[in-house]
């Protein structure tokens, strides 16, 4: 029997093209800024500066990536957020993923009072001041440990973890592994770990992400230099106007100095354009691949039961 | 003799529950082997800083720490109680959450166009595109923020001037600050937000679009009859949770957009709680805000729960 569909009226078309018109234009007005940026920190920085830039760069200019390219600031910012990222991330997932496994098993005594635990601390916590005083009694303040350590697990994504092993980890596989003689350790890391490697990259996508765009807890438990993270570096420059060419103080009338102080405060305004693509560069080049995870991540997370 | 083997299992039963109990944790010493070290993390960095909640009833002083110093009542919460800006402090977190959670209803209907459309291939290209601002740092994007509302040479005011109006130093004007940061912060999400109700929306049997199409439905009736009664469970748990959160408005975006001349808007409790705290070095004080603040979140998403519970069926737990 041949498919037969059923007819569009006029009125679907209408509404049809009205719809994509307006997704269209909701895209647009997302992907603008960003696109703006792009443009606007390979363009001219003078052109930038007077609004020249719309639809394409104008005057193609690298120079504001150059002068970024000197600032050791960055590198060291770059450096220490991607080893903020890894060690951070590893550390989450050796506490999350045993921890979800373990609220997973249904018979297990006290399983209830442990999940109790770690969810009232989504609701009630100390504060600030007193999770400050505590890193501080233990001498994680200004160390690169205060960003790693801490709290290691996210009750968000503890229930999405725990969400996916009882739904996809069959009980009938343990029941098995036991019947078999292997001891739970041992069925944890030879057979759920593996099993369980869709979630795990999920995870680390989502405690990675974290550790990347986050710079709160740097803020207030790090001052020295060395140790910042690059959101805190861009913060830096970006937003409180922190670098050389910033503070700019001329006594000459000579007009080529005047001349100079202009060029350098246009190139300051472009760097921030190249800034910002230097530092979201590696996620918005990842993103592409790694969001289909983030969506089954989240997809996981809203199954019931 | 059955009677008699019923009744010895059930007396043997009762008598070794307890027994089975112990019986059952020590078996399963393993598993709570691997979940030790997530519970003693999550005690130390979470419970025990509650321990030190108690500060906010004395007079901390480091020296003497927090079994030295001495009790003082409620005198700090009294203290921001007189605080003449204290209210305004808490009406501008909780005006700036009623503004976000007015503009709610934007990622539902973009999720319901999204879901409308028939072209995959532009289905997940505008999926993929819209998830773009998500992955942006909070810095980046108030960087972006701060670059577009600059009155000289910003996007937003050159736009402005194309349209023929005058340019508008937006950061340094209150009046703005709340619609700045709530519709950036949709610029953000919107995208990514519309994937719970995606995911909720593609588990609608076709059967019935097409019994409405044959009954004659238009496009939007069939989205207003079955399309969202389908995820209004999922509307509802979404903005319980965004309501629970009210009188929390994250430090991180409010901090990096306030400045001197837009504080009387966008000081908020989460960045005068840093404020008080971090800076003025008054961590008693602080502390009380904090707990105060989050007492109220609590009794806030409790209320928020019930009803909703009462009012559809659907809750949180």
């Amino acid at each position: 029997m041949s498919k037969r569909r059923i007819k569009r009226r006029p009125a679907d078309i209408v509404f049809d093209t009205c719809n994509i018109c307006f997704v269209v234009l909701v895209t647009i007005i997302m992907i603008y800024p960003i696109y703006f940026i792009i443009i606007a920190s390979v363009s001219d920085p003078y052109a930038v500066y007077n609004g020249k830039v719309v639809l394409a760069p104008v005057g193609l200019s690298l120079d504001p990536y150059r002068n970024i390219l000197k600032y050791q600031e960055i590198w060291i910012g770059y450096r220490n957020t991607i080893a903020y990222t890894f060690f951070g991330t590893v550390y989450n997932l050796a506490l999350t993923i045993p921890a979800a496994y373990v609220l997973s098993k249904r018979n297990l005594p006290l399983r209830t009072g442990i999940s109790w635990f770690f969810f009232i601390t989504m609701y009630f916590g100390g504060g600030l001041i007193p999770t400050y005083i505590l890193y501080d009694q233990l001498q994680l303040i200004n160390t690169p440990y205060a960003l790693i350590v801490g709290a290691g697990i996210s009750c968000y994504n503890l229930i999405v973890s725990r969400q996916y092993f009882t739904s996809s980890l069959p009980e009938e596989l343990h029941e098995a592994a036991i019947i078999d003689g292997s001891s739970e350790f041992r069925f944890f890391f030879r057979i759920a770990i593996p099993l369980a490697a869709p979630i795990i990259a999920v995870m680390a996508l989502y405690y990675g992400v974290g550790h990347w765009n986050s710079y709160f807890n740097a803020l207030i438990y790090i001052t020295n230099r060395q140790y910042f993270p690059l959101q805190l570096v861009l913060r830096n420059i970006l937003i409180l106007n922190q670098t050389a060419l910033a503070s700019m103080s001329f006594t000459d009338d000579d007009l080529e100095m005047v001349m100079e102080a202009a060029r350098q405060a246009y190139l300051a305004n472009a760097m921030k354009y190249a800034l910002i693509i230097i530092a979201s560069l590696p996620m918005l080049c990842a993103y592409p691949f790694i969001q289909k995870y983030f969506v089954k991540g989240v997809m996981v997370g809203s199954l019931k039961g | 003799m059955r009677q008699i083997e019923i009744h010895y299992a059930t007396a043997l039963h009762d008598r070794s529950k307890l027994k089975r109990w112990f019986c059952a944790i020590t078996s399963n010493w393993q598993l709570y082997a691997l979940i030790l070290p997530g519970i003693i993390t999550v005690f130390i960095f979470h419970y025990i800083p509650i321990y030190g909640v108690q500060i906010a009833f004395k007079n901390f002083r480091s020296s003497l720490g927090i079994w030295g110093s001495d009790w003082v009542g409620l005198k700090h919460f009294r203290r921001f109680f007189y605080y003449p800006y204290f209210w305004d402090i808490l009406w501008n977190t909780i005006s700036i959450q009623l503004y976000a959670i007015a503009t709610f209803p934007c990622t539902i209907i973009f999720a319901l166009m999204i879901n409308e459309l028939d072209n995959k291939h532009f289905k997940k290209s505008v999926q993929m595109i819209t998830y773009a601002p998500h992955f942006i740092s909070t810095i980046v994007l108030c960087s972006m923020i701060i670059l577009f509302t600059n009155k000289s040479n910003g996007l937003f005011n050159n736009i402005l001037e194309v349209l023929g109006s005058s340019r508008i130093d937006f950061m340094t004007n209150p009046s703005y600050f709340r619609s700045i940061y709530v519709w950036s912060g949709v610029w953000q999400d919107l995208g990514w937000g519309t994937i719970i109700y995606l995911a909720t929306l593609s588990n609608i049997s076709p059967d019935w679009i097409e019994a409405a199409k044959i009954d004659g439905a238009s496009r939007f009736q069939i989205i207003k009859h079955i399309n969202i009664p389908f995820i209004l469970p999922t509307v509802v748990i979404l903005l319980v949770l965004r309501t629970g959160s009210m009188v929390s408005v994250g430090f991180e975006k409010i901090f990096l957009l306030q400045n001197p001349l837009n504080l009387s808007v966008s000081q908020v409790v989460s960045t005068y709680v840093y404020q008080v705290g971090l800076i003025d070095s008054q961590f008693s004080f602080s502390s009380a805000i904090g707990l105060f603040n989050n007492i109220i979140q609590i009794f806030v998403i409790l209320i928020v729960n019930k009803i909703a519970k009462t009012l559809t069926l659907v809750s949180l737990w």
